[in-house]
């Protein structure tokens, strides 16, 4: 469904990632791991469109999306719930949903969807008339979320959604990506998480520093590899490392 | 306080929110001060001027026609010159706005004059009234009255329309926008047009007041606009309303108080003010809740 080939990006002279490839099937649930600044969200941005990336190539249901516009990406089906949430604070919870369905607007529709929002995100129905900026963070990724359902996307990108929350969040988080997964909207994770994302995902690429540094199924990466020393870099010395 | 001053400030209140308000609709948006705004307003003047001189255009057809004049010319501004810049830098579209602006000012110099050009309008718009026992030109009533309608009509746009909430979540996280399906470039030609349909507005009223135009016109609007939405705050259309209201409060107040002597120094000690305003409440009356995202 999604296939990205040696891609290239960089950000004026830094460059984050060194030709990466990777793909994402119909149905499947893909985490992307690897510790901060590996090159995850810029691997995102450059799949939605934000980021124009230097060289490769990202092919999504048989066509090319590089180079074309975010607001195209999105109307061919990919979703994206960007790191840090990035809710409207200023605009109410409703009007959030309001723009989350911003391509595919039909009022009896549209009512339909809200509805099974509400069932997912119980607390969204509470806070409808509220500005996103006054939601928790839990609340705030609950609402990136249902924002980037609304448009029903055919493969939904998560960038680091257990950042920042509570425990009992993360679980519920984590719970409802396995939910989503089981009804068959394809998924890609970034997590630093790797615990938990492996836990819900099918396969699963290993990024460090712009390269992909492994590929394979939960099963194979624990394995093979001490999670915590390919995910943390450097195998031999973990006295540096970062915790989860 | 007499009726007088009262009508006298909320008609100039009106004015200047206008003018306020369509600086900052672009200002919301792309983070850019439009220094060609000013000539938004100037351009839709000599509209009026030559339907009014060279045509038989009734007065109220020679309106519309320059509001729409000046919406054209801040959209066309858009599109030949901001676009193209618009990924590079905000330095880019600064210099670009002021090239635009000094490039439209020259133009009506050699095509029209440098000189001033009177403006024909109709003999009622500056005609008295008398309302609750104040004496005042129909203009000022009409300003007030104008002012009310637009301010209504972008409340209804912007608070219940999917365009007027995409709008503001443009304003408020741009790229984030763009990533619900929102088409960059036709969120910010509508703020383009929406400003000039202001400017346009705004140099009705304007040029009204001395019945005549000249391509500088647009300075002291465009200058009166930016002082507004530093005090009110540049980052909430709310602010600009407000900004505008206090600049006509403050104007006024200053020409009742100051001495003869001093009365035309009224501009600097608006610009006094400015300053004190950017050193203790640098976000202005009305604290928006954007975030100083630009657009890339
Ligand atoms: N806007 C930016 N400007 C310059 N460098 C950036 C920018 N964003 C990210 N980088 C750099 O690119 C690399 C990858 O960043 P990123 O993709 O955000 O990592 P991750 O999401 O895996 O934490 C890092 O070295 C980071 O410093
Ligand atoms: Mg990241």
């Amino acid at each position: 469904m999604l296939t990205v080939t040696e891609l290239q990006a960089s950000y004026g002279a830094i460059t984050a990632l060194h030709g990466i490839s990777l793909e994402v099937n119909e149905g499947e649930l893909v985490a992307l791991l690897g510790t901060n600044g590996a090159g995850k969200s810029t691997t995102l941005k450059s799949i939605c469109g934000v980021l124009r990336p230097v060289q490769g190539s990202i092919e999504f249901a048989g066509e090319s999306i590089m180079n074309k516009k975010p607001e195209s990406i999105l109307k061919l089906g990919i979703s994206m719930v960007p790191e840090g949430r990035e809710i409207f604070t200023s605009l109410t919870v409703a009007e959030n949903l309001r723009l989350g369905a911003y391509t595919c607007y039909e009022r009896s529709r549209y009512q339909q969807d809200l509805k099974e929002m509400f069932a997912l995100f119980p607390i969204l129905e509470e806070r409808l008339s509220q500005p996103g900026g006054l939601l928790s963070g839990g609340e705030q990724q609950q609402l990136a979320i249902a924002r980037a359902l609304m448009s029903h996307p055919k493969l939904l990108m998560l960038d680091e959604p257990s950042l920042g929350l509570s425990p009992t969040m993360v679980d519920n988080i984590f719970e409802l990506i396995g939910m989503l997964r089981d009804r068959g909207i394809t998924i890609l994770l970034v997590e630093q998480n790797a615990e938990r994302a492996l836990k819900v995902a099918d396969r699963a690429y290993v990024l460090k520093t712009g390269h992909i540094e492994f590929s394979g199924t939960p099963a194979q990466l624990e394995k093979e590899l001490d999670i915590a020393s390919v995910y943390f870099g450097g195998s031999k010395d973990k006295s540096s490392e970062v915790t989860l | 306080m007499s009726g007088e001053f009262v009508i006298n400030t909320l008609s100039l209140g009106s004015l200047y929110a206008l003018m306020a308000l369509g600086l900052v609709f672009v200002y919301g948006i792309l983070k850019l001060v439009n220094f060609a705004y000013g000539e938004y307003i100037m351009v839709a003047g000599y509209g009026m001027y030559v339907l009014g001189i060279y045509t038989p255009t009734p007065w109220w057809a020679t309106m519309i026609i320059a509001v729409l004049l000046a919406a054209l010319t801040s959209y066309l501004t858009e599109l030949v010159a901001f676009r193209p810049v618009r990924t590079k830098s905000l330095n880019a579209m600064l210099v670009t706005s002021f090239a635009v602006s000094v490039l439209l000012q020259n133009a009506v110099l050699l095509i029209v004059s440098p000189r001033a050009r009177a403006v024909p309008l109709p003999a009622a718009f500056n005609a008295s009234v008398t309302l609750f026992g104040v004496t005042t030109p129909l203009r000022n009533i009409l300003t007030i009255i104008t002012a009310v309608v637009l301010l209504a009509g972008l409340t209804l746009l912007m608070k219940y329309t999917v365009l007027g909430i995409a709008m503001r979540a443009a304003a408020d996280k741009f790229t984030t926008t763009r990533l619900m399906g929102v088409q960059a470039n036709m969120v910010i030609s509508v703020a383009f047009i929406i400003s000039g349909l202001l400017a346009g507005v705004v140099s009705i009223f304007w040029v009204g007041r001395s019945s005549s135009v000249d391509p500088l016109i647009g300075a002291a609007p465009l200058l009166i606009a930016f002082i507004a939405t530093v005090m009110g705050g540049m980052n909430s259309l709310m602010g600009a309303v407000v900004g505008g209201f206090v600049y006509g409060l403050l104007f006024n107040v200053l020409s009742i108080t100051l001495p003869a002597s001093m009365v035309n120094y009224r501009d600097a000690f608006m610009f006094v003010i400015v300053i004190l305003f950017l050193l203790f409440r640098p976000e202005g009356i009305i604290r928006g809740s954007y975030t100083e995202e630009r657009v890339g």
